[in-house]
């Protein structure tokens, strides 16, 4: 059962499609891998469905429900949960701090206190709770917005590009922390230039070039498809 | 609750701080006593202002919505006053009226902060169309000399100012020298510690998140528009506290008390003290009306320069704020003298649960 369904969805900047008329579904239960070369309209596609940005047509559903025209708020409220491309934390908030916001209202007292020790433990952040989050270096940013993306336990948990600017072992350590709250029943649709990382985690895959839908399929029919390498993985698929 | 006292949001947390605080406290409350009851009605009068600043200090320092047009609110609530004071006939009245005007004020900032924040004005474009509502409201009653200009037997009365209100009464005993003195005192205090409640609070933390980054804040899941409108109408009620009991302490009222001039003075007050903080903010406004009061009695224009050298000064060598600054470099001072005299293991536990908080 499709947890989002995105219909027919374009996004246009004056005179610049950025994405055209998109169809897609993510499955409940499923990790979903957004892939294509820059510019193909990644990004863009992940904040319609959060409704960063309104669609110029289309519509998109979560849950069954359309929530095209709801603010991004409410969507967050009905279990959506996103991790921006570049880091968006409180830079000057403690660490601590920045998950308690995202905490708090779901948790309150002695179980949010331990839940945010829980996640400060799960993302290496355990002895920096009360350094100024823009005090991190840019991978432990990435960590923590992930973990304030967390700490909303949505049922969909979108990612844009989560392993930027980490050293190989903090990527795969991400991959596996995705595959655990998978493994709870999150659903995860993740934006993703890292091949490594997309073999990694991905159920299925979602190819987007020049905005529109170029493939889509399970990850090894995506590797297997040469037009797909010719757009994009080029030697990455030889690897 | 009494935890909400000491958090993350306010300096100024435990024992010292707070013994420091009473003996501030109860300096206060023993000054009438030993001062004239002039230098006491003064004493007053530098409190008045203090609402105004800790509620743009809340606005702007913890929600981040630089407001240049507080005085639209205290003039709201002044004329507020006086119009209701004056109709209701004074005595206990004066009360309701206090109340009341306060509430027409917060009403008025509902109203505008709804139009101001649901249409995306935000950063700059909030202190100018702030403004432009205060120079409005000030030109407006500027042209309201004419005999047709009254509200019941309340006179607006043009640049000569509104008059004849009755200052605060309970019954027949007018709220004025001391006791209005010991009503100021009472209203710092609570306002003071509802405030370092409200910032410590789970609402506090979304204020500040707002502040710090909106998109953020709203990918959490929060309506941040609505807390920047209670920010907003809190902040702006107390505007309208000052202009209540500015009204009351003077019985007048002129458009003077909330023109430019007048609109600057919350900013300077604010900024020269810190507005990341409350604590520094009451304490630095209070010296700053002390010190502004107490030149303008030889030369206004020399208090004006003042103020304008301050803001100055302020951005160039300290734009967290002087008293700010100085409370911190106060608190360093103490805690690295602590760690050295108790040694390096008290040092690092001490570390640690600063780490933790």
């Amino acid at each position: 059962m499709a947890l989002v369904d995105v219909k027919g969805v374009s996004k246009r900047f004056g005179g610049l499609t950025a994405v055209s008329e998109v169809d897609l579904s993510v499955n409940a239960g499923e990790v979903h891998c957004l892939i294509g070369p820059n510019g193909a309209g990644k990004s863009t596609l992940f904040k319609l469905i959060v409704g960063l940005y309104p669609p110029t047509t289309g519509s998109i559903f979560f849950d069954s429900v359309e929530i095209t025209a709801e603010r991004p708020y409410a969507r967050v409220q009905r279990g959506m949960s996103i991790k921006m491309q570049a880091p968006s934390v409180f830079k000057e908030l403690p660490v601590r701090q920045n998950i308690q916001i995202a905490l708090q209202e779901r948790l309150s007292g002695a179980e949010r206190v331990a839940e945010e020790e829980r996640l400060l433990a799960l993302l290496n952040l355990a002895d920096d709770g009360g350094k100024l989050a823009g005090a991190l270096s840019h991978g432990q940013q990435q960590w923590l917005e992930i973990g304030m993306a967390l700490a909303l336990r949505p049922q969909l948990l979108l990612l844009d590009e989560p392993t930027a600017g980490m050293s190989p072992e903090e990527t795969y350590k991400t991959g596996e922390l995705i595959k655990s709250f998978n493994a709870e029943g999150m659903t995860v649709l993740v934006v993703e230039h890292d091949m490594a990382f997309v073999r990694q985690v991905a159920q299925r895959v979602t190819v987007l070039h020049l905005g529109k839908i170029f493939a889509r399929g399970s990850l090894e029919a995506i590797l297997e498809d040469q037009k797909v390498a010719e757009i994009y993985l080029g030697k990455t698929h030889a690897h | 609750m009494l935890k909400l006292l000491d958090g993350p949001q306010t300096l100024g947390r435990g024992r010292i701080f707070w013994s420091c605080f009473l003996a501030v406290l109860a300096g206060a409350l023993i000054y009438p006593v030993f001062a004239d009851s002039y230098d006491v009605g003064n004493f007053a009068y530098f409190l008045i202002w203090i609402f105004m600043a800790l509620g743009l200090c809340l606005m702007w320092g913890y929600g981040g919505m630089l407001s240049f047009g507080q005085t639209f609110f205290f003039g709201i609530a002044g004329y507020g006053y006086g119009v209701l004071a004056i109709n209701m006939g004074g005595g206990t009245a004066t009360i309701a009226a206090l109340v009341l005007s306060v509430v027409i004020a917060m009403i008025a900032a509902g109203i505008l902060g709804y139009f101001m924040i649901w249409g995306g004005i935000s950063g700059i474009f909030f202190g100018i169309v702030t403004l432009s509502a205060t120079l409005v409201l000030a030109f407006f009653l500027g042209q309201t000399a004419g005999p047709e200009w009254h509200i019941g037997p309340a006179r607006l009365n043009g640049f000569n100012g509104m008059k004849g209100m009755d200052p605060l009464t309970v019954g027949d005993f007018d709220i004025e020298g001391s006791a209005l003195y010991y009503v100021m005192i009472a209203l710092i205090v609570i306002v003071y510690i509802a405030l370092r409640m409200l910032v410590n609070s789970s609402v506090g933390n979304v204020i500040v998140a707002t502040r710090e980054n909106p998109q953020r804040a709203e990918m959490l899941g929060y309506d941040v528009r609505k807390y920047q409108l209670l920010t907003f109408v809190i902040g702006s009620g107390l505007a309208g506290l000052s202009g209540a009991l500015y009204t009351s302490w003077g019985q007048f009222i002129t458009p003077s008390s909330i023109g430019l001039p007048a609109a600057a003075m919350p900013i300077v007050w604010v900024a020269f003290s810190g507005r990341n903080d409350l604590t520094a903010t009451l304490v630095g406004s209070f010296l700053l009306l002390f010190g502004f009061q107490t030149i303008t009695v030889y030369s206004q224009q020399a208090a004006l320069v003042l103020m304008g050298v301050l803001l100055l000064a302020t951005v160039m060598l300290a734009p967290q704020g002087f008293v700010l600054g100085i409370g911190k470099l106060v608190v360093d001072w103490w805690s690295r003298r602590r760690r050295r005299d108790e040694g390096p293991a008290l040092a690092d536990a001490g570390r640690l649960q600063s780490d933790e908080t």
